[in-house]
């Protein structure tokens, strides 16, 4: 199902976040939202997801998002994660994906306990790995471990859509490579839209990248292109194309 | 193990106080631990709302004085008998019985008032209040400011409602006479009994997916709301069942008690509800209930020894329990527990479920459009 964003614009006090950002999120590819600090990539997930207001149109499966309360967002099947992983720390790892997994249930079953770990649930701890460590409380899970879970919880939930706000932030080498491996695994089915900032984790896992800056897409491509795309250059690696050139000279002086 | 020792731990409670406290104590005492036991069903309440929802319900007492006065309005009536008119509106009044004070004549009546009405008082209060996401410091301040308002509106009402004299001197209850010492042992029976069942349903609501749910709220309210739940129903669903707990524990105080009045309802015994479920360990099965017959039980015995010295010891009890041992006494066993656990004996950690560990983190709104903003 595709995400439809048209002409969003999101302003605080005068101040605009978000320009006019036209964007098509599509199922089936791994899609990157990058750009440098203060571009308005949060802002725009946030505006999603009922956090930020913003004017324009977010069109999925006939609804306009903009219009509707987060939790009702959620339950149509658009779920977000958190630049710092928030999960119930006090709840155990299975409490946790339960939780998730209601927005799938008759409220009325809310009144009782739960009898056996739910299939969807042991599936999706098994898909994030996190199986061994299910009665454990969420709270001692290593930050890596928390925002697999924070996957997790989306995927329990079946999200078609899923924002993921930098989950690697904070990752060590090997917890940044089973994440991309685990984002490469559930792409398929659904539209993945992860930010990030760490360029090389970018290129290695994007299908398709977008670029903001300062509120407006400025390209869109795959790696390779945005890499070559001038604008971005300039606006976004040209910092560290300067810097990586400084150090080079540098470098040369001292030799 | 794990699903048995917070039964356990009832089953003790029942054995006491069934079993033991009638056995031992003058009916003069087991007057008193009846009193408690209406307190601590309002505290089991308590611990609904606040330990598990983190809701800190500072004015408990509203809801245990519309309970307490509902039945005292009806304890009234009955006494005046049918078509009568209660002694004291005949003394400060015009000797007609309001029409609003008519329903509670029949004491089936009474019964649903004291369980409807609290709950739809706290349902609307609730949808203004968790709808618009006021929580915290303002909550809690807003709670205690109806309880204060709904005690000085009672002292205004001199002619309705007895002013701050209360509503006393009640002969009968349903029928039986109070000042028959085997009724009194009764309504004690009665009390412990609805004690006993309401912890009960606690140990059952904690255990559904509806317990867990209320502790993620607790936990991180906005999480729950970007999982697909409003946490506002929750929170409501929670602050209803508090607000209809307190209304039983008034309801019952009346009878027992014999008298109730604009300082039963107010600011301070909104308070003296909460300082039991702070002792016991708010987040705890028992806690709540424990804590607040010990914090009765030493009322009366403080007070007895060092007479209009209560309220200090209540204030250095509430800020000790709250610096030191913010779990309350179940966190006190629980520390044992694992001590002994340590010691190779396996007891579970169970009553530290659900406790927050030191002090009660409110999870932030997660990195907010706005604040990104900000930090341009």
């Amino acid at each position: 199902m595709t995400l439809m964003v048209s002409d969003l614009r999101v302003e605080f006090d005068g101040f605009v976040a978000i320009d006019g950002v036209n964007l098509t999120l599509e199922p089936g590819r791994l899609h990157f939202l990058i750009g440098p600090n203060g571009a308005g990539k949060t802002t725009l997930v946030d505006a999603l997801t009922g956090l930020a207001s913003g004017s324009g149109e977010a069109r999925y499966r006939t609804r306009d998002l903009l219009a509707l309360a987060s939790h009702r967002i959620i339950r149509l099947g658009v779920g977000r994660t958190f630049q710092t992983a928030t999960v119930f720390e006090e709840l155990s790892v299975l409490q946790n994906l339960d939780i998730a997994a209601g927005v799938h249930r008759a409220r009325w079953r809310l009144m009782l306990p739960r009898r056996q770990m739910p299939q969807q649930v042991a599936e999706v701890l098994e898909t994030v790995g996190l199986t061994e460590l299910a009665e454990r409380p969420a709270g001692v899970l290593s930050h890596g471990q928390k925002q697999w879970l924070e996957i997790g919880m989306l995927l329990v939930q079946d999200s078609s859509v899923m924002l993921l706000d930098e989950p690697v932030a904070g990752m060590s080498a090997e917890e940044r490579e089973a994440t991309g491996e685990l984002l490469r695994r559930i792409s398929p089915e659904r539209t993945v839209v992860v930010i990030e900032h760490d360029m090389d984790f970018v290129r290695r896992f994007a299908d398709i990248v977008t670029v903001l800056h300062a509120g407006k897409v400025i390209a869109e491509g795959t790696a390779a292109e945005i890499r070559e795309d001038a604008e971005v250059q300039r606006v976004y690696l040209g910092d560290t194309v300067a810097a990586v050139t400084e150090t080079s000279t540098e470098t040369g002086e001292e030799a | 193990m794990k699903k048995v020792y917070p039964y356990a731990g009832w089953l003790l409670l029942a054995v006491a106080l069934l079993v033991l406290a009638p056995a031992v104590l003058s009916d003069f005492r087991l007057g008193l631990l009846a009193k408690y036991c209406c307190y601590a069903i309002a505290a089991v309440g308590i611990g609904l709302a606040w330990g598990r929802g983190g809701m800190l319900v500072l004015g408990q007492g509203l809801y245990f004085g519309i309970g307490a006065y509902a039945m005292a309005m009806h304890l009234k009536l009955a006494d005046a008998g049918p078509g009568g008119v209660p002694d004291f509106m005949a003394l400060y009044g015009d000797a007609t019985v309001p029409g609003w004070w008519e329903p509670l004549r029949n004491g089936g009546l009474a019964i649903v008032v004291i369980l409807v009405l609290p709950a739809l008082v706290a349902g609307l209060l609730g949808l203004a209040v968790f709808k618009r996401r006021i929580k915290g410091a303002y909550f809690a301040i807003l709670s205690q400011a109806l309880a204060a308002a709904f005690a000085i509106l009672l002292v205004g009402q001199v002619k309705t409602t007895g002013g701050a004299n209360g509503l006393n001197n009640f002969q009968g209850f349903f029928g039986y006479a109070l000042f028959d010492p085997a009724n009194k042992r009764m309504l004690y029976f009665i009390a412990a009994g609805i004690l006993l069942v309401s912890i009960l349903a606690m140990a059952w609501l904690y255990n559904t997916r509806f317990g867990e749910l209320l502790v993620a709220v607790r936990d991180g309210e906005e999480r729950v709301r970007f999982l697909g739940t409003d946490p506002a129903n929750v929170k409501l669903a929670a602050y209803v069942i508090a607000a209809v707990l307190a209304s039983i524990g008034g309801a019952l105080f009346v009878p027992i008690a014999g008298i109730v009045s604009p300082d039963d309802v107010g600011v301070v015994a909104s308070i003296g509800l909460l300082a039991g479920v702070a002792l016991g360990g708010r987040a705890s099965l028992l806690g709540p209930a424990v804590g607040a017959l010990l914090v009765g039980y030493a009322e009366t015995s403080l007070s007895e020894a060092f007479p209009g010295s209560w309220s200090y010891f209540q204030g250095a009890l509430f800020v000790l329990v709250i610096l030191l041992l913010p779990g309350g006494l179940a966190q006190l066993l629980g520390l044992l527990g694992r001590l002994n656990a340590r010691r190779g004996n396996s007891v579970s950690d169970h009553f530290l479920r659900g406790v927050p560990r030191g002090k009660q983190r409110e999870t932030e709104v997660p990195r907010s459009a706005s604040e990104e903003a900000a930090a341009r």
